[in-house]
C-alpha cells in the first residue's frame, strides 16, 4: 500500500540530525541542498548507513564512513530499483556499476531539486515556508517536516480518519491533500486546540468520557468532531437528518457525522459521549 | 507515489492546453491521490485547477442553476437552493463519503471519480480497465460491489457516485469545455459510456475536455423527492443498492415519476420505460411490484451479485412507498435512512 509520499531523502538527512522542525533541510543555497552529515553519527545501524549512503556521497568523507556507506548486494540492488522508481530510467547510468558507489546523487539531488516545490503553510498561527517534493501530502509535511506529530497516519487514504485537520477552518483529510495545493492555507491540527496543561473543552470531554483505548486515532476524532460543532452551527445537515433545514445535537447525528473517523479499539459509544458532553459544555 | 510535474493552471485554456496522455487534472485529488498512492493511476503531470477563479460557484441559470465543477460536495449539499429546491441531490451527496471527503471532493471529479472494482485497485490482478487487454479478475472473482445492468464479458464494475444518481434523476446536464474552447452540454447519464470491449474508456470526453459546470434544470415544484442507500455499513460506504426517486402525486395517482439506481452499472442507471409503468398508476403494490419486475434483470452477470436482484426490487418498493407516501410517517434518524420526503 502507499509507497513513500514524501521526498525520500529529506528522512534520512533529518534522522542524521540535519532537520528541525519547522526548517526546511534542502533548503536552496546549502551545499547542493544537503546538509552536512555529521560523521561521528554515520554507521551506527543500518538505517543510518544507508542514510549516510544517500547523503554523504557528495562529501569528503574518512575512508571508516566510506566503508561504511558502500551497501551490500541486495541493499545496492534495491537502491538501484528505487532510484528507477523515483527518478526514471534515464538516470541509471554506468555509474551504478561502480563498486564502491552504489549511488551518485549529485545530479539526483539537482534533478529531485528541480522538482521542490515552495510552499507556505500556515499551521496553529504560525508560519512556515518549505521546499517539497510535490508528491508530500499535508500529513506528511505537518508529521515529517514540521515535527507536528499529533496528527496520525493511519490508513494514508482516507477511509480512517486518524489524519484530520483542518484547512481553513473545514475538516479534511490530509493524507488526500498535496501540501503545494495548500499553499498559504492555513491549517489546524491537534496541537493548536489546546495544550496538556490547558485542555480544551473536547479534548477534556474525551479525558473525562474515556473517549479512546489505544488513542490512535484520538486526534483525528477531536479535529472531526470540531469541524461537526461548527457544521451544526451552520445548520448543515447529513444524510441522518428527518429535515434538510433543521439538525440537531442527537447520538444519531453524531454518528453519522463522525462516520469519517474509525476507532479500532472500538470506543465510538464513550467517542460520541465526549462529544455530546462537550457540545453541552460549549452551549 | 510515482514521481511527477505539478502545475498550476492559470486559466481553462492553460489547463487544456497542458493535457495530454500522461496527464492528469486534479480538483479535490480525493480519488485520484488515492489511485496515485498504489500507482494505479501515475500520471507524469499533474494539472492543480483547484485555484481557478469562479468554478467554485452556483449560479442562476435561467429557472435552474449552474454549478461550478469545483463546487464542493459539502457546498453543494447544504446549499439552500438545493435543500428546497433538488432536494434528492443533498440527500444523494449526503449519503456518500465522510465529512472530510465531501469537503474537499468536487462535482466534476465526483461525476469522474473511477470504480472502486477490488481488482482495479490490485496492481497484481488482471483488469481490462486499468490496464486493456488483461482480463477481468472479477469473473471468477469476489463480486458483492459488481454491476446488474450495462456490464460486458471484459468489465462488471460499478460506478460508485451517488451524487451522480442525484443528478440523473433530475435530468441534470454536464458542461463540458473542449480544447478549442467550445462547450457542449450532455445529459449525466450520457456523459459515460459503457464497457463493451474497451472498459479503459468510461465517458465520452476527448483530449483537453473539461467538465466546467453541472447544469440543474428547473425545479420540480410539488414533487416528493426521496435518496435510499442501502450498503454493508450504516454509513461511508459504497452503495450495494441506491435509489432516487422524484415522484409527483395528483391525488390518489402518480402524475409524474422519474426514478435512478446507483451500486447497479456502470453509470447511473435510469430506465424511461419503468417511470411510464408508474405514471398515471395508483400508488398501490400491484404497480410497485410490476415496476420492480421490469427493472430488475432475470439474471445477474456474476453469480456474487445475484443477491441484487431481490435487494433491488425490495429497495425500489420501499422507496417508492415513502416517496409516494404509502410508507406513513417517517420517524427518526437511524430508522429512516433516507429521511422525510419534501
Amino acid at each position: 500500500m502507499g509507497g513513500p509520499s514524501g521526498p525520500p531523502f529529506s528522512v534520512s538527512a533529518r534522522r542524521l540530525g540535519a532537520g528541525t522542525a519547522g526548517v526546511n533541510a534542502h533548503a536552496p543555497g546549502t551545499d547542493r541542498g544537503v546538509p552536512s552529515p555529521p560523521l561521528e553519527r554515520a554507521g551506527q545501524a543500518v538505517p543510518v548507513r544507508l542514510a549516510a549512503a544517500l547523503v554523504a556521497n557528495d562529501f569528503t568523507r574518512p575512508a571508516a564512513l566510506h566503508r561504511a556507506a558502500r551497501p551490500r548486494r541486495a541493499e545496492e540492488k534495491f537502491w538501484n530499483r528505487q532510484r528507477v522508481a523515483w527518478f526514471g530510467p534515464d538516470t541509471v547510468g554506468p555509474d551504478t556499476a561502480r563498486p564502491q558507489l552504489a549511488l551518485d546523487l549529485s545530479s539526483l539531488n539537482a534533478r529531485h531539486e528541480e522538482r521542490f516545490l515552495m510552499t507556505k503553510l500556515t499551521v496553529n498561527g504560525q508560519s512556515h515556508t518549505l521546499a517539497l517534493d510535490p508528491r508530500t501530502t499535508l500529513l506528511d509535511a505537518l508529521r515529517d517536516h514540521l515535527d507536528l506529530t499529533g496528527t496520525k497516519k493511519g490508513c494514508d487514504h482516507g477511509q480512517c480518519g486518524a489524519c484530520t485537520v483542518l484547512v481553513n477552518g473545514t475538516r479534511v483529510n490530509s493524507c488526500l491533500c498535496l501540501a503545494a495545493m495548500h499553499d498559504e492555507d492555513e491549517i489546524t491540527t491537534i496541537e493548536g486546540l489546546g495544550s496538556p496543561d490547558s485542555l480544551n473543552a473536547l479534548q477534556a470531554a474525551f479525558v473525562e468520557k474515556d473517549g479512546y483505548q489505544c488513542g490512535y486515532c484520538t486526534p483525528g476524532q477531536i479535529m472531526s468532531a470540531t469541524a461537526l460543532f461548527d457544521e451544526l452551527k451552520a445548520g448543515h445537515p447529513s444524510y441522518v437528518s428527518p429535515d434538510l433545514d433543521h439538525a440537531e445535537m442527537t447520538d444519531a447525528e453524531i454518528a453519522e457525522r463522525m462516520s469519517g473517523n474509525l476507532c479500532r479499539c472500538s470506543a465510538y459509544p464513550l467517542i460520541r459521549e465526549a462529544i455530546a458532553m462537550a457540545a453541552e459544555v460549549k452551549s | 507515489m510515482k514521481p511527477f510535474d505539478y502545475q498550476r493552471a492559470h486559466s481553462l485554456a492553460d489547463a487544456s492546453g497542458r493535457m495530454g496522455d500522461a496527464a492528469s487534472i486534479i480538483a479535490g485529488g480525493t480519488n485520484l491521490l488515492d489511485l496515485m498512492k498504489i500507482q494505479v493511476m501515475t500520471p507524469s503531470r499533474v494539472i492543480d485547477i483547484s485555484r481557478l477563479s469562479g468554478m467554485d460557484r452556483i449560479e442562476p441559470h435561467g429557472d435552474g442553476l449552474r454549478i461550478g465543477a469545483l463546487v464542493t460536495n459539502t457546498t453543494l449539499a447544504t446549499d439552500a437552493r438545493i435543500r428546497a429546491g433538488w432536494p434528492v441531490l443533498s440527500r444523494a451527496i449526503l449519503a456518500g463519503a465522510s465529512a472530510q471527503i465531501r469537503n474537499k471532493a468536487t462535482t466534476g471529479g465526483n461525476l469522474l471519480q473511477r470504480t472502486r472494482c477490488p481488482y482495479f485497485y490490485d496492481t497484481a490482478m488482471a483488469c481490462n480497465k486499468r490496464a486493456p487487454g488483461t482480463g477481468c479478475s472479477a469473473q471468477g472473482g469476489s463480486g458483492r460491489m459488481l454491476a446488474l445492468f450495462g456490464t460486458s464479458d471484459d468489465c462488471l464494475a460499478a460506478h460508485p457516485s451517488d451524487m451522480a444518481v442525484g443528478l440523473a434523476v433530475l435530468g441534470a446536464e454536464v458542461e463540458i469545455r473542449a480544447s478549442s474552447g467550445d462547450t457542449r452540454t450532455l445529459p449525466v447519464t450520457q456523459l459515460y459510456t459503457l464497457p463493451g470491449n474497451r472498459p479503459d474508456i468510461e465517458t465520452g470526453l476527448e483530449k483537453g475536455d473539461i467538465i466546467t459546470a453541472v447544469i440543474l434544470p428547473a425545479p420540480r415544484i410539488g414533487t416528493r423527492q426521496t435518496y435510499r442507500k442501502v450498503r454493508d455499513r450504516a454509513s461511508y460506504a459504497f452503495a450495494l443498492v441506491s435509489v432516487a426517486a422524484v415522484l409527483k402525486m395528483d391525488g390518489d395517482t402518480i402524475a409524474e415519476a422519474a426514478l435512478a439506481f446507483g451500486g447497479v452499472a456502470p453509470r447511473p442507471w435510469t430506465d424511461a420505460a419503468v417511470n411510464g409503468l408508474l405514471t398515471g398508476k395508483r400508488p398501490e403494490p400491484a404497480t410497485f411490484e410490476r415496476a420492480a419486475a421490469h427493472l430488475v434483470p432475470d439474471t445477474a452477470p456474476h453469480p456474487e451479485t445475484a443477491f441484487k436482484r431481490p435487494l433491488l426490487r425490495r429497495t425500489l418498493i420501499a422507496t417508492l412507498r415513502e416517496a409516494s407516501g404509502l410508507a406513513g410517517q417517517v420517524d427518526t434518524a437511524r430508522n429512516a435512512p433516507s429521511g422525510a420526503p419534501q
